[in-house]
């Protein structure tokens, strides 16, 4: 029988990881990947990278998949998985910090642009939904 | 009774009968509303990042209004109302998070440097839903009805915000029944249906509006699979999104039934005979009418 157990040891990853530790607050190890994010995310279906799965690249610093991920920009932060992570990670506050990263790079790689709405698609969104979108997805 | 009401942007726009039903109801129950003096944006989403401050900033405005309201108002409790679920979720967020964090607070009032108040804490944020059950009472409520909405099966969606995350619910995260139980005490059906926590979608109103017809089809087919007559919401984002976007939800799913998606203050208001300028139906994509007029209630 062979033990063994799988450690992370600072390396060119760890940076990353740390980062996002940082920003969302949340410890990143303690995800044991019950799946019970995905399973209940109503934005999977959108998804190109499941919850529970951005949060594996996220142990591992897989910076280039994450922050080209859809996913980041497809989570609206229902927070059902957050409620219901038997480890109480936010996973939502995870996502978070992988959007924060990619809107604060330096590029400027809005995810929305106003304009290209119709005025009268403008005119009938409710207030709180383009100051949600816009910060949300604007830098 | 006098309380401090927040009403927030949408319900002075799209969501003007959400703001009207609401306060004439409110009138109706002996509770004196009176608006908040010079509310600002209360921020819409709470920034999720554990150090962010900045968007802490409009929220803790608000908070300091109110305290500023409450001081100079003889027999007004430093405390304040929203009916909004997502000004609810973000100032009442920003307060839970300002209340746990001194150093930030101390950072947001050393920012907010010409405001003669300083905030210490010291404001409570309610939904006027968890005010009616534990200020009013739901069985005052139930006295004051006029007009019983006898018949009318109601699916009461929660969406979001007044459950998650739990630090801001006032009933059960999972399967929450405050609404269902007002909905009771007009003398309407509350019908359980499996969607009522499940988002709507939020802001993909913007930019992925395919997305909102996805959501609308399941949560409104949900609903309508329980045979109800309409869907009662508090968030001005959800009554868009499922009231708006069935025409494209028929589209995508030829089986889709219409049904009209109202406020529970606008059933307040019918069962309150508030009149028709309580009610602003024009504002609606579907027409509520023929639905209360089946129940003999148009």
């Amino acid at each position: 029988m062979n033990d063994t157990t799988l450690r992370f040891l600072p390396g060119k990853n760890n940076t990353f990881t740390a980062k996002v530790e940082k920003i969302s607050g949340q410890k990143l190890l303690a995800c044991y990947q019950c799946g019970k994010c995905s399973a209940g995310c109503p934005m999977a279906a959108y998804m190109d990278i499941l919850p529970n799965q951005i949060v594996r690249m996220a142990q591992l610093g897989m910076e280039k998949q994450l922050l080209a991920s859809r996913t980041i920009w497809t989570c609206v932060s229902c927070l059902t998985c957050n409620s219901r992570c038997p480890k109480n990670i936010k996973i939502a506050e995870v996502i978070e910090s992988l959007r924060e990263t990619a809107l604060r790079n330096g590029q400027r790689d809005d995810r929305l642009n106003i304009w290209e709405i119709s005025p009268e698609v403008r005119a009938d969104l409710p207030p709180i939904a383009m100051i949600a979108a816009m910060r949300k997805l604007t830098s | 009774m006098k309380l401090i009401y927040y009403p927030g942007c949408t319900l002075k726009n799209s969501a003007r009968n959400f703001d009207v039903s609401t306060v004439s109801s409110m009138a109706e129950l002996d509770v004196e509303v009176e608006e908040l003096d010079r509310w600002n944006c209360c921020g819409t989403v709470h920034a999720l990042g554990a150090e962010n401050v900045m968007n802490r900033v409009a929220p803790v405005t608000n908070l300091i209004r109110v305290k500023e309201t409450a001081a100079k108002t003889e027999g007004m409790a430093s405390e304040f109302m929203t009916s909004c679920a997502m000004c609810y979720n973000t100032l009442k967020r920003a307060n839970i998070d300002v209340k746990k964090n001194p150093d930030k607070l101390s950072t947001i009032n050393n920012f907010l440097n010409l405001e003669t108040t300083k905030y210490e804490g010291d404001v409570e944020v309610r939904h006027l839903l968890e005010y009616l059950r534990d200020r009013v009472g739901f069985d005052k409520l139930a006295e004051k009805v006029k007009k019983p909405l006898t018949g009318l099966r109601v699916a009461c969606y929660y969406g979001c915000l007044l459950v998650r995350p739990k630090e801001v619910a006032f009933d059960d995260v999972e399967n929450p029944m405050i609404m269902e139980n007002l909905i009771a005490a007009l003398g309407a059906t509350p019908v359980n249906f499996p969607l009522k926590t499940e988002c709507c979608g939020a802001y993909h109103a913007v930019g992925k509006p395919e997305i909102i017809a996805d959501r609308t089809d399941k949560i409104m087919g949900s609903a309508s699979e329980q045979d109800v007559d309409l869907v009662v919401v508090s968030c001005p984002m959800c009554a868009y999104n499922l009231d708006f976007r069935q025409d494209d939800a028929k589209r995508l799913n030829p089986d889709f039934k219409h049904m009209p998606v109202l406020y529970f203050t606008q059933l307040m208001a019918l069962a309150l005979e508030c009149g028709d300028d309580a009610l602003r139906f024009d504002l609606h994509h579907i027409d509520p009418k023929p639905a209360l007029a089946a129940r003999d209630l148009a």
